[in-house]
């Protein structure tokens, strides 16, 4: 069986509509983020929502036996003198849940009360139905100090991350294969950031482990198609770049399809069964992958010839350096 | 050249079943059970799939600086009286507790301050001043003060760890967390009702006896009145309950020395007990060098009341009948839970510093169990799906594929078995992906051979061809994504650490398996063929 036999499609003949698509992407994202900038919760200003992890404060999942009454778990908490609730409905026929969040709490000494009014609050609503051992499966409790620690570590990685892609594949390659592909892995991340922004998901901890492995996952791709460059530069040096670059595109697009369909396949698993504490990180790896391999096609390769034919407008007719001899 | 087949199929097997004991162990039967048993006891599950409370405390590290000096300046005082000098040694702000001020030297004695100073303390101070304000200024060095924190955080782990074994917990976690930030980490597997435990943890329990300059008095102003309208340095106001004396509910004051007689780490050990009038007592032991001291201290002041301080505040004050060496009673206004948590407090030892609540996440046993379901149903789902498409994609290759696909999860979770690493629900998840990426490495070989045979290779050619030009892709690919996993590992913490874990752990043993054991498989079935025969890929 076989998808792609000999596929013949001109991609650099698509550059214009490539960009166009990529940009409606990142505006769209981009400006979802800053109308979360402009619109802070619990006075926090932040490009997307986030998660308890980094957002601090309490947070606590309680289960029901029935399909829960929001009204009175809200008439519980203010009853409780619990001010700004967010009473969230999880519920899905056959289990019931209720996320209830509270901002973050300024006084760390006091961490916990958080959670203890919340307990109090449900013991007083709804009596021995509830019990707190039971029926509280989960409770985050995070306080500023930690919330900004993690803020400050989540996005050093992102950029030491991408950084050490530049180095590995300057050294393999060259600086302009690097760039190109580290360009199109930062386009990737922000796309994908912009989902979370567009559709209010909040990003947690491993939502942020997800766009990291999509930073490293997101090269696989980019490395093959570079590595068949590199391979047709060598062995025809008449062919013209933007020739060369398609040719490369066409030989590695069965692979390149196969490969993320593959992990897509996978990551579309964890999506649908993986259950809901895994449903930001599945997400983010499920629009990541798509981007990502989009853009190993509509970015990273074009950006070469782009700058070869930049290099070239400049004067300067070196061609695109073959780079290093592999060692086969 | 089937010789050296043979051995590469002996290594093959011999790692099989070497990581297949990796994951179960030796079995005590071959019952679900037994297997199941058997796994749980090799890969430990981590908070967020068996349930449990993840604490993190920030330790007040200052306070174990401020206790520092405070010593010094003890010590400077008496060393200036020893040795008939002027001056007054002072700490000038409580905000800068590594600060220690000598003020009121003559100037004619001022050199012999300041050898004194420079002779005792040049080590862990720097001495400036000294001019013609009879001022001198020790502050400690940055390096000394980074010891004594470093100290007081590995204190506070040992004393934490101490107090939850008492509690009977588990596997507990007890260690530094954070990148130098004076944080520690404790996790709690199973533990979902944290009150009491987590009263017990961070309790500072720094139980002090100090010397009773004065009172009871009804408020701040009277023990200032009563004290000539100030207090000196060396002494400190404190308060505690009224009726412990007066039986009334209002606070009283005392004035009190500020250094304490017997503290904290003075004591050995503390039993609760009963005394001769039925009230609860806690009586304690000194260890041999502080009842020499407190018993130094009582035999000179019989008759002198003692206060004694628990968290600042005063809970008993009595009269020295007599001299005391090295073990007492303390008969204070304590509940049941306080003489319980208090002896349970000082034999475990005191903290030597108060700690701070930063995080505090509890799972419960149920939401773990859901998870685990969830992660493995995805984890199977994934794995079939992946398999079901290789077999239809590329036909009798496609075998070849699952088989390496199947080593690679026996290798991934047997090393997980041997370095007892704690898996996670994001660790599930990175097995997963193990399983999506790792077939990457098939789809670059197979595709290459299909690639090789389009032009015209022969059977074997192609495989050589496919495996030798598809490694070095092979190898980038996993390079960029172990590097950015082990990024994760370095920033990531607890869950997110467990998939950096796995999924490294998977790419690695993928190497193994989609190029060696994939290749062994390919030179055995061509082996087997007959010249000019195509593979079914």
């Amino acid at each position: 069986m076989e998808f792609f036999r000999s596929p013949n499609v001109d991609w650099l003949g698509w550059k214009w509509y490539f960009l166009a698509f990529s940009l409606i992407f990142s505006v769209a994202g981009v400006t979802s983020m800053v109308w979360h900038w402009e619109h802070p919760v619990g006075g926090l200003r932040s490009p997307v929502p986030l998660g308890v992890d980094f957002r601090g404060g309490t947070q606590v999942e309680v289960q029901f036996p029935g399909p829960p009454d929001i009204t009175r778990i809200r008439q519980a908490t203010v009853a409780a003198g619990i001010r700004d609730a967010n009473i969230v409905n999880y519920s899905v026929p056959g289990r019931y849940e209720v996320l209830i969040s509270l901002p973050e709490e300024h006084q760390e000494s006091s961490l916990d009360l958080g959670r203890q009014q919340i307990e109090s609050a449900l013991s007083a609503q709804f009596g021995s139905a509830f019990d707190p051992r039971r029926d509280i499966r989960n409770v985050a409790v995070v306080g500023p100090t930690v919330g900004r620690q993690l803020e400050k570590q989540a996005g050093l990685a992102t950029l030491y991350s991408m950084a050490g892609m530049l180095v590995y594949l300057w050294f393999r390659f060259q600086l302009i294969y690097g760039v190109a592909a580290v360009v199109a892995c930062f386009h990737d991340t922000l796309i994908t950031v912009g989902f979370f922004a567009l559709t209010g998901q909040e990003i947690s901890l491993t939502v942020i482990a997800a766009i990291l492995t999509l930073v490293g996952y997101s090269m696989n791709d980019t490395i093959v198609v570079f590595d068949r460059i590199r391979e047709n530069l060598r062995l025809n040096r008449k062919e013209t770049l933007p020739d060369v670059v398609n040719r490369s595109i066409n030989q590695t697009l069965s692979r390149t399809v196969l490969t993320s369909g593959l992990t897509f396949l996978t990551v579309l698993s964890l999506y649908l069964f993986g259950g809901r504490v895994l449903h930001g990180f599945s997400f983010a790896l499920v629009v990541g992958i798509l981007i990502g391999t989009y853009s190993s096609i509509a970015i990273a390769s074009p950006m070469l010839v782009a700058w070869q034919q930049w290099r070239v407008s400049r004067g300067k007719t070196a061609p695109l350096p073959a780079a290093k001899r592999a060692r086969v | 050249m089937k010789k050296d087949l043979k051995k590469k199929i002996a290594l093959i097997v011999a790692v099989l079943v070497i990581f297949i004991y990796g994951i179960f162990g030796i079995p005590s039967g071959l019952s679900g059970d037994a297997l199941k048993e058997a796994l749980t006891k090799r890969i430990h599950l981590g908070l967020d799939l068996q349930g449990g409370a993840h604490l993190i405390y920030q330790v007040v590290v200052s306070e174990a600086v401020n206790d520092e000096t405070n010593n010094v300046v003890a010590e400077i005082r008496q060393n200036l009286k020893n040795a008939n000098l002027s001056g007054q040694a002072l700490k000038p702000d409580p905000k800068t507790p590594q600060v220690i001020q000598v003020t009121g030297v003559t100037p004619a004695q001022a050199s012999s301050v300041r050898s004194m100073l420079d002779d005792k303390y040049s080590n862990q101070y720097d001495l400036t001043g000294g001019g013609a304000d009879g001022t001198f200024t020790l502050t400690m060095k940055p390096v000394y003060v980074r010891t004594i924190e470093q100290r007081t955080v590995q204190q506070a782990i040992e004393t934490v760890g101490d107090r939850v074994n008492s509690l009977g917990v588990s596997e507990p976690t007890i260690q530094q967390y954070g990148l130098g930030d004076n944080q520690i980490l404790v996790e709690l597997p199973g533990i979902s009702d944290l009150d009491r435990v987590k009263s017990l943890l961070s309790e500072t329990a720094r139980l002090e006896i100090h010397a009773v300059v004065g009172g009871p008095y009804n408020s701040q102003q009277d023990a200032m009145q009563a004290q000539g309208g100030s207090i000196p340095p060396e002494e400190m106001i404190v308060t505690g309950s009224g009726n412990l004396v007066s039986g009334s509910e209002s606070e009283s004051y005392y004035v009190v020395q500020r250094l304490a007689v017997v503290s904290g780490t003075d004591f050995r050990s503390a039993d609760p007990g009963v005394d001769q009038n039925g009230r609860r007592d806690v009586r304690f032991t000194l260890t041999n060098e502080a009842g020499d001291k407190f018993y130094d201290y009582t035999s000179k002041n019989v008759g002198r009341a003692m206060a004694v301080l628990m968290g600042g505040r005063v809970r008993e004050v009595a009269n020295i009948q007599s001299a005391i060496r090295d073990s007492g009673e303390i008969v204070g206004s304590f509940t049941p839970d306080e003489v319980m948590i208090l002896s349970k407090l000082l034999r475990t030892g005191a903290l030597p510093a108060s700690l701070v609540p930063l995080e505090d996440r509890t799972v419960g046993a149920s939401l773990g169990a859901d998870s685990i379901r969830e992660g493995v149903t995805a984890a199977i789902v994934g794995v079939l799906v992946v398999m079901i498409f290789m077999l239809i994609y590329y036909r009798g290759s496609g075998i070849n594929a699952d088989l390496a696909l199947i080593l690679n999860l026996v290798i991934l979770l047997g090393f997980m078995g041997f370095a007892s690493a704690t898996l996670t629900l994001p660790g599930i998840a990175g097995v997963i992906l193990t399983i999506g990426m790792g077939v990457d490495s098939n789809v670059l070989i197979f595709e290459r051979i299909r690639e090789e045979i389009r032009a015209g290779k022969s059977a074997s050619a192609a495989v050589d061809q496919g495996f030798a030009h598809a490694w070095i892709t092979i190898v980038d690919t996993h390079v960029t994504t172990i590097v950015s996993a082990a990024i994760l590992f370095i920033f990531g913490t607890g869950p997110v650490k467990g998939f950096a874990v796995t999924l490294t752990f998977g790419l690695l043993a993928n190497l193994f398996t989609a190029v060696f054991v994939s290749r062994v498989i390919f030179d055995a079935h061509l082996n087997k063929m007959r010249t000019g025969q195509m593979v079914s890929i």
